[in-house]
Formats: C-alpha cells, structure tokens, sequence
C-alpha cells in the first residue's frame, strides 16, 4: 500500500526543486513564473493527500479555491510581463531597477 | 510490488523529472511543455488518490488555459535566452546546497517516521458509484458557497485586470467615437457664407 508519507515526499522533492529552480534562473521572470507554479503544485499534491487519508473533503475545496487563485495569479503575471517587455524589450530582472531597489 | 504502488512510482519519477527539467531546459518553450507533462502526472496521482474531479480540472484548465497562455507569451516574447542563462553556473551551488537542506529538512518532517501507514492508515476505497464531483459540489455549493463566489469575483478582477494592463490604445488610427458623432450638430460642421456672387 502507499504510505501518505510517499506523497508527501514528492511534493517535498517538488517544492525543494522549485526554490533550486528559482535561485539558479534568478534572471529570467518567465521561469520564475513557472517555478511558482510548480510550488503551488507540490502544496495541492499535499492537501490531496492529506484529504484522501484523513477522509476529508475540505483539503480537496481547498485545492480548488488555490487553482482559482494560482490561474487569476498567472494571468496577471503574465499581463504585466508583456506590458513589461513592450516598454522595456526585456524581461531581465536585473534590468529592473525602476524603483532602485 | 502491487501493481497500484507501481502506477505511483511511475507517475511520481516522471514527474520529478519533469520538474528537474523546467528548472534547468535553457529553451523557455521547452520548460513550458515539461511543466505540461509534471501537470499531468500530478493529475495522475490524483487520480489514484480518488480526486478525479481536481485531476480533471488541473488537465482541463491549467494544462488547457494556464499552460497555452504560459507558452502563448513565451513565443510571443523574443526573449535574449543566452543572456537568461548567463548566471546560472553561477548560482549553481548556492542553488543545490539550499536545495538539499531543505530535501533533507522535509524528509526528516514528512518521512514514514511520522506519516507511515501505521500513522495514517491507507484510505478505504470508495464503491465504483462514488461521485467524488457530487461529494464535492455539495460541500462547495453549501459550506463554501461564499469563498466559492469570492473565488468567482477574483476571477473576474482577473480578467479586467489583464486586460486592461495589456490595452494599448493607438492614437493614429482611423477610428470614430459614435457619440461624438451623434452628438455633432449641423452648425458644428456647416458654415454659411454670405457672399456677392461672382460677375
């Protein structure tokens, strides 16, 4: 049988390879983007798990409300790269400093 | 080996292989179309955890909208890729080493010490007629119905917000604002000239 400690360990391995992932594409926002939602994909796997073995619904409308939001998230995010690389031709994080931060 | 733990097993390596490839495919169409398939492995473990519904819609609408609107822009961008890439052997180790601790960190949380089947014994399965949509429309419809018509109002802010980020108006072209043209009286555009004719 599958321990719930197995599913719980890939959505750590998840987890763990997104924030690797964030810190090794640090420039690109695009990626970024994409490891974010990789975060919030390990999270969901969590709260499925945790749902099917503690025999509560709840984690599963959880998920829900998250993919709602994580879509609304990515929409924007996106909305802003593009009018970003229209005014500035690139999506460099290190390109920017605007705000001079 | 039962033949269940096999389908987890497949479904979780291709599923961190996936994810170890968005992270590291230099090409940023070819991340996208990895995260794709960590998308629809994670739907897959669903599955086996009997949320067909949330697997369904994570197929449906992320890889559907979310994933073709990630790869939309990306094409759409010209994006510099090698100059993305200049740091990354840079960032190589810091990235690994803090990646490790926290491997190790969560295995020590979320190991089979505290999580184990004799913890958290295996779920009963449902019968073959169990609707897990039904199950869950139901809580969602009566419990949550106002976080479910909050989510509603935050998908549409969603969609007025990317829009109207993303709406370049034009000021050179050709095009008629119908009320100015409604409102326009004749004196506004006729003038009449009284003159001596001609001989």
């Amino acid at each position: 049988m599958i321990a719930l400690s197995d599913y719980l360990i890939v959505g750590a391995i998840l987890f763990s390879l997104s924030v690797v992932g964030i810190f090794i594409n640090r420039k690109s926002v695009i990626v970024l983007l994409m490891c974010i939602e990789l975060m919030l994909l390990a999270v969901n796997i969590n709260f499925v798990a945790f749902s099917a073995y503690l025999n509560d619904m709840t984690g599963q409308v959880f998920v829900f409300f998250i993919l709602t939001v994580a879509a609304a998230e990515a929409a924007i995010g996106l909305a802003i790269l593009v009018v970003l690389f229209r005014n500035r031709r690139t999506i460099n994080v290190q390109d920017l400093d605007l705000l001079k931060g | 080996m039962s033949f269940e733990k096999f389908i987890f097993y497949i479904f979780s390596l291709v599923l961190i292989f996936a994810a170890t490839m968005v992270i590291t495919r230099r090409n940023p169409v070819h991340a996208v179309l990895f995260l794709v398939l960590a998308f629809f492995n994670a739907a897959g473990l669903w599955m086996l955890l009997e949320a067909e519904f949330l697997a369904l819609v994570l197929v449906l609408v992320y890889v559907g909208a979310v994933m073709v609107l990630f790869l939309f822009v990306v094409m759409m961008l010209d994006v510099d890729v090698a100059e993305m890439r200049a740091g990354f052997m840079k960032n190589l180790p810091v990235g690994l080493l803090i990646g490790a601790a926290m491997i190790i960190e969560l295995l020590m949380v979320v190991g089979p010490k505290y999580f184990g089947l004799d913890k958290f014994a295996a779920p009963v399965k449902h019968a073959a007629d169990f609707s897990n949509t039904e199950a869950l429309g139901m809580l969602l419809y009566t419990d949550y119905l106002y976080p479910f018509e909050i989510a509603a109002v935050i998908l549409l802010v969603a969609i007025i917000a990317a829009i109207s980020l993303t709406l370049r108006r034009r000021p050179d072209r050709k095009y008629i604002d119908i009320s100015k043209q409604l409102a326009a009286k004749k004196a506004d555009r006729l003038r009449v000239v009284k003159m001596e004719s001609e001989k």
